[in-house]
């Protein structure tokens, strides 16, 4: 689980779960050009090219050493109304909770700040 | 109901010190993921697609009331007010956070409960038929030997790390309800033919997965004193001889396919004649006490029916049918075993909210001597209710959406939480089972039906005993999209069977009508009486197949 799987097509995303909470968490960028975990999907980092994608790379590699997320890969996606989607049903359930539920998870606006909702 | 004496106390006690130090020295970094991983998981944590998942053991599906409310509590203090209870006996919470779970592991230890082997490859939570002890067809109450089995298997120093996971299931009746033949180890609770001594047909090497077998016959009658020594011997073949070079090779069922019941039963009986028998067996005092915990309650002198139920029954038919379906024969006169269905309309099948969770546990304690049943169908079972109080809990039950009369019908679906929670899950299934349900929702409808039992799992894993289903309806992955692979004839009982595909994967919006086609070639077959199953087995597969198969082309 430590190690960074295979690189997908691109353009891709990194997703992984929170350490303490096990939230699924997005690299997107900081306010200062620094890589930071968000819980909102719409704001994930897109990487369009190889070194974009090197990048987010690294950022898990770190994180993951550092314990502060578990299980990040990243995951192809196309744009949707300017919003990454995953490419694959699996991650995109990822990014929005259980489909019998849409009052749990990220479609229920879970953990996203100022009730945007996914 | 069996009590923690002061050594089960101590120990799960000191296992929840144990993991929050281990939480604690994750997230300090001293441990990595790769390290707290297998610690984790040693206490039923499990990390899924959206968050943590906590697995909490309900030994053989027995729970006090005390014990639901505490579960009810943890569920809407730490988690989304609602758990979801498992084939296995067991209830999963899906939205734990880590740091809370040491709060958690102290809360269930309060009530005597865990989450140790619920995972892991070790002997996994011991199941046995929900309606021990009161069932109507029982030779034996087989809790005291699952108790046994429990206390012999939790921390085995031998058998903390077998090849892969094991699980074993107990029955005491006739009627096979707690699927043995799928099981590592079944036990049954049988009379000798000829002496008429209670003893164990055992039968090893059953299981479900990508690899389904039924369990084959190592013992037909083993004196109930030897058990403990009996399946030590079988551990043990297993542990040094089952593979360990691939894990989809490793269950026992592989060995026992590989070198042949014949030769795998007899290096078990080589091994049980080297055993020293008398120094792994349990003292009979032993066995004599734990067997005391399962007396059953005192019982009132009821006559056989009750003339109040008849009453009831006649000024309302949906509560007759009702108590029609949803209850079992009892042993004690005037009584009856009463499945609560967790399978409403637009629930996910084996979910319960904590205020569902805290009404069955105020009616087990005005009804039901304060204790519940979880069953391997995902349905919970108040054991020892008064034929004569059916309708006041019927009535209590409806106000919470409980009152569904589906038990063992198409509609009572088992369901695993498929890839609307699970990581490893390759499709979904409780849409799945929900449009299912959607579209056989007549009451009429399914009482014409009758028996049908429809399992569906969301991967090769089979969670949700699929292969055993009269129906059942496996989801893969195919081109990108969830494909539903749909198979006839299996049956999880004493005339255990594995069913057989149908045709091609059908995509999730044609499985509805697919069932349907199945269930329109049984009306149109069936002879009087006659039941889904048995039709399977008189007509064959090709008349399903060929309505199947037209229903395939049709949409293709």
């Amino acid at each position: 689980m430590a190690a960074v799987p295979k690189r997908p097509p691109l353009p891709a995303i990194l997703l992984a779960n929170d350490l303490l909470d096990g939230d699924v968490v997005f690299a997107s960028g900081g306010a200062t050009d620094a890589i930071v975990w968000t819980r909102d999907p719409a704001l994930a980092l897109v990487a369009t090219d190889d070194a974009a994608a090197t990048v987010l790379e690294s950022f898990a590699a770190a994180e993951l050493a550092g314990n502060r997320v578990v299980d990040a890969y990243l995951v192809d996606v196309e744009i949707q109304s300017g919003a990454p989607v995953p490419r694959h049903f699996r991650e995109r359930f990822k990014t929005l909770g259980p489909s019998n539920r849409p009052d749990l998870g990220k479609q229920a606006g879970d953990g996203i700040e100022n009730g945007r909702r996914a | 109901m069996y009590r923690y004496d002061e050594f089960d106390e101590r120990f799960v006690r000191e296992r929840v010190g144990q993991f929050r130090d281990q939480v604690a020295r994750r997230l300090d970094g001293s441990l990595t993921e790769d390290e707290f991983k297998p610690l984790r998981l040693k206490n039923g944590v499990y990390l899924q697609l959206h968050a943590y998942m906590l697995r909490i053991a309900i030994p053989y599906g027995t729970l006090s009331s005390r014990q639901l409310r505490q579960l009810a509590l943890i569920g809407e203090r730490y988690d989304r007010g609602y758990g979801h209870f498992t084939t296995r006996q067991n209830l999963q919470f899906n939205w734990p956070k880590l740091r809370d779970i040491p709060a958690i592991l102290d809360l269930l230890a309060d009530v005597e409960m865990h989450g140790i082997q619920t995972s892991g490859n070790c002997i996994r939570n011991v199941t046995a038929d929900h309606f021990a002890g009161v069932a109507q067809d029982e030779i034996e109450d087989p809790r005291p030997t699952a108790e046994l089995i429990r206390q012999w298997s939790s921390l085995h120093p031998e058998f903390s790390y077998l090849p892969r996971k094991f699980k074993i299931a107990v029955t005491g009746a006739e009627h096979d309800r707690a699927v043995i033949k799928a099981h590592d180890i079944g036990l049954r609770l049988r009379r000798h033919p000829d002496t008429g001594a209670v003893g164990y047909e055992i039968s090893v090497g059953g299981g479900l997965g990508r690899t389904p077998m039924i369990g084959k016959v190592v013992r037909d009658h083993l004196p109930k004193g030897d058990l403990l020594a009996y399946l030590e011997a079988i551990m043990r073949v297993y542990n040094l001889e089952g593979r360990r070079d691939n894990k989809y090779k490793a269950r026992v069922k592989i060995l026992v396919h590989e070198i042949g019941a014949e030769e795998f039963t007899r290096r078990v009986e080589e091994e049980f004649a080297r055993l020293d028998g008398p120094s792994v067996n349990a003292d009979p005092a032993e066995v004599e006490r734990i067997a005391a915990y399962f007396a059953p309650p005192a019982y009132e002198t009821l006559p056989e029916t009750s003339r109040t139920l008849d009453a009831m029954k006649a000024a309302n038919p949906a509560f007759a049918r009702w108590a029609e379906v949803n209850t079992a024969p009892h042993k004690a006169p005037g009584y009856t075993a009463l499945t609560i269905s967790l399978k409403p309309l637009g629930q996910a099948p084996g979910d319960a909210t904590s205020d569902q969770m805290r009404l069955v546990a105020d009616i087990a304690d005005e009804f039901s001597h304060s204790e519940i049943r979880v069953t391997h169908a995902q349905n919970l079972v108040l054991p020892y209710v008064r034929q004569r109080d059916l309708f006041a809990i019927w009535q209590r039950l409806g106000e919470a959406g409980l009152a569904s009369a589906n038990v063992g019908l198409i509609t009572d679906i088992i369901a695993c939480p498929g890839l609307d929670y699970c990581a490893l899950a390759t499709a979904r299934s409780i849409p799945i089972a929900q449009a299912i349900q959607q579209r056989f929702a007549d009451a009429a409808r399914e009482a014409e039906i009758g028996a049908l039992n429809i399992k569906i799992s969301g991967c090769i894993n089979a969670c949700g005993h699929h292969h055993v289903g009269h129906i059942g309806i496996l989801g893969l992955e195919k081109r990108g999209i969830e494909s539903y692979q749909i198979t006839l004839g299996g049956d999880a009982t004493e005339n255990a069977a594995i069913g057989e595909i149908l045709g091609p994967g059908l995509p999730a919006e044609e499985v509805p009508d697919a069932i349907e086609r199945i269930v329109g070639v049984y009306l149109a077959q069936r002879v009087e009486g006659e039941s889904f199953i048995d039709t399977v087995r008189r007509i064959g597969l090709a008349p399903f197949k060929s309505a199947f198969q037209e229903a395939a082309h049709a949409v293709a």
